[in-house]
Formats: structure tokens, sequence, C-alpha cells
């Protein structure tokens, strides 16, 4: 396969939260701001391609019987060197996002590229899916976070963007886009435009 | 004692609910909601999983992870907690695996019944989240046991009630576009809310 469509294939045409169900838990936990959802992002990406790549680099050495304990190992160590970079750098934001960085580990997407790609693939296509996949999570998670924490604060990385009632402007901000059960509204109506938009993707039953 | 224990316990089955208050387990969650009984079947797979785990994680945690833990072995100084996540992974998946075998052995009624779920809950996020929020608050031992029990039962619970909802919405007309998973996640939406009626309840 041709690198552009590794990258960018999982971003529209196979998106990994909208069509593969993967990883939805931590695309509704940290979207209520967008810086989160997009350190959030940024690390799924990196823990993604990584963690393909060096399951890729082994994958003739791991026995069958025990390939899901070895791929977690290498998703948690990936995901370590991941959070202790975060607690490095961006403090304040990783002790706010508290569990949900060691969660990458569970997030099915990291688990999926390596079952499903990284062990049959060359390392450097599966870094390259890996990163497109995870690109398609960002990209969903920044939308998500663009809509909450736009209507729902008027801001956009803490600058107020809209001005609230509340401080003299005019916009009389949405409370429910802070609260969690807007996250599964906001995603399931994406997935509404998505699939009326291509409709090969509705579900039969 | 025995309040405080009470007060957790529902305090982690409706208020801070694994799935609809912090979205944990949500791929299986939405995945194998289609009929009760399987949702009942992951259910009890997933309350003695998060029952076993939680607590195991809380002695690992507080005699070999903690800052000063090992000092029991003559290492006053370590810190070795940066191994968290890494530890708690693995024996969340060794005790899966342990479990999967006793049963196997000893109740295979259970075993037949629970079939391909019990090793899919390694990969479930709701069982890792129950450790690392245990590790986060900082429980003692009996608190770990409560929680753990609780947050698995609040999750068993909303996958069996989603499930109960699911099966009734197959005879209702889904616009083309939502039919599955976009009607599923309105549905949860629905339900987040109903739960967080439960958030002003103090005990």
């Amino acid at each position: 396969m041709k690198t552009k469509e590794l990258l960018l294939d999982p971003i529209v045409k196979n998106n990994p939260i909208a069509l593969q169900v993967l990883g939805i838990c931590s695309a509704l936990a940290v979207t209520s701001q967008l810086k989160q959802a997009v350190i959030m992002g940024v690390a799924v990406a990196l823990v993604t391609g990584l963690s393909s790549m060096m399951v890729s680099l082994i994958r003739n050495q791991i026995p069958n019987s025990i390939r899901i304990i070895v791929q977690m190992t290498v998703a948690a160590s990936a995901v370590i060197v991941a959070d202790q970079i975060l607690k490095a750098f961006v403090y304040d934001v990783s002790k706010q996002m508290s569990v949900y960085i060691g969660l990458i580990i569970t997030n099915c997407i990291v688990m999926g590229r390596m079952e499903g790609f990284a062990m049959k693939n060359s390392p450097v296509s599966s870094f390259l899916d890996g990163v497109g996949n995870g690109l398609g999570y960002a990209v969903l998670l920044i939308f998500v976070g663009v809509i909450r924490e736009l209507f729902g604060s008027g801001k956009l990385f803490g600058f107020s963007i809209l001005p609230l009632t509340t401080e003299g402007g005019w916009y009389q901000s949405n409370g429910l886009l802070l609260l969690p059960p807007s996250a599964f509204f906001i995603i399931g109506l994406i997935i509404w435009g998505l699939r009326t938009w291509k409709p090969d993707q509705v579900e039969k039953e | 004692m025995f309040e405080e224990y009470l007060s957790l316990f529902v305090k982690s089955v409706f208020i801070e609910n694994m799935a609809l208050a912090f979205f944990l387990g949500m791929c299986t969650f939405l995945a194998l909601s289609k009929k009760v009984d399987t949702a009942i079947g992951l259910g009890i797979a997933v309350v003695v999983v998060q029952l076993v785990t939680v607590p195991a994680n809380n002695l690992v945690f507080n005699y070999l992870l903690k800052p000063g833990a090992l000092a029991w072995a003559g290492l006053p100084d370590t810190d070795l907690s940066f191994l968290g996540l890494i530890s708690y992974i693995g024996i969340i998946a060794a005790i899966v695996q342990i479990l999967e075998m006793v049963l196997d052995k000893y109740v295979p009624s259970l075993y037949n019944a629970l079939g391909i779920f019990l090793p899919l809950i390694t990969v479930n996020c709701a069982i890792m989240g129950g450790s690392l929020f245990m590790v986060e608050r900082g429980y003692n031992f009996g608190q770990s046991v409560v929680y753990g029990a609780g947050s698995g039962f609040g999750w068993a619970l909303a996958l069996v009630a989603l499930a109960g909802i699911r099966e009734k919405m197959a005879y209702s007309d889904v616009p083309a576009g939502l039919r599955g998973l976009g009607i599923t996640f309105i549905t949860v939406g629905l339900m987040a809310i109903v739960f967080m009626a439960f958030a002003g309840i103090q005990l």
C-alpha cells in the first residue's frame, strides 16, 4: 500500500472511532477542553505508531500463543514513556487527564492495529498505519473538543472566543456541553453525518 | 466503618458509574449490548474480575511500587511507581488467565457461560481504570475490595440496562444513518443524564 493511503485512509474512509468503534472510552472523557483533546490525540497517535513499529520489528520472533501478552507489554512500555513525558512537560494537564493517559494501554485502537496490521507488515508501513489511525482518532477528538469547549464555555484553548453573558458579553453558554453525556450525543450525531455522507458505512441488520 | 464502606459502594455503583460517568469499557459496552443474555454473562465476568484485580493491584502498589514501599526489603529510598502501568496490566492479564483455568476446572458451567468474554476482559478499560482510580485515590485494602465490587457491579448494571433498551429498540423505525452505532450512542447519552440524577446524593 502507498504511504499516503496508509496515513489518510483511517481519517475519513475508515475512521477508527466512527466506523470501527474502537477506543471510544477516552474519546469521550477528555474532550470537554480542546487542549486535553489535542494532547490526547497526539499521545495516542505516537503510542500507536511506535508500538506498531516495535511489534512489527519483532513479529517473526513472537510465539503465536503469547502474542497478546507481548503486544500488551510493548504498548504499556510506550504508554509509560508518553506518561513520563507529559508529566515532565505539561504537568497540570497530565494531572487533569488523570487515569486516561494510562488507559491508552487498553485503548482498542492500539491493540487492534498491532494485532490486525503490525503482525503482518513491515516496520515502516506499520508505523505509518499506526500514526494514521491515531490521527483519525485525533481528528474526531479535536472536532468534538472544539464543539464542546466553544459552545460549552465560549472558549478555545482557554481563550475567550464568544464572550459569555456572565462576563458582560452576549453568549449564553450551553452547560450541557460541559457535562459527560453531551459527548455521546455529539459522537452519535457525527456518526449519523458521516454515514449519510458515505452511505456504504450504514450498518445492515 | 460499615457505613463508610456502604457509602463507597453506593457511590461507585451509581454516582461514579464506570460506564456512564467515566466512559470506561465503552468498546465492549457498545459491542456486546445487543442481547440481555450475553450482557448478563459479561456483567458477571466483569464483577468477578474487578473484585479480584483491584485488591491485588492495591497490594502490589502498597508493598512494591509506592515510594518507600520496599522498606521491608531494605530499600527505603526506592520509588518504582513509574512501573505502575505495566505491572497492573500484567497482573490483570495473569489473574484473568488464572481465573479462566480455575473456573474451567471447578465451575465448568460458569466457564461455559462466560466463554469468549473472559479473555476479552483483559483489554477492557473498566478493569484497568478501576485499578488506576484505586491508586490515584489512595484507597486502603478494605476500601479497594468494596470499590472493586461496586465499580464492577455498576458497569454490569449499565450494560444490562442498555441491552434491555436495545432489545426493545429493534422494533423502532430508526433513520438509516443512525441505525446501529449512532442511535446506541444517543441512547447511552440519555442513560448518562439519568444517572447524573444520583450526583446530588450524600450518604
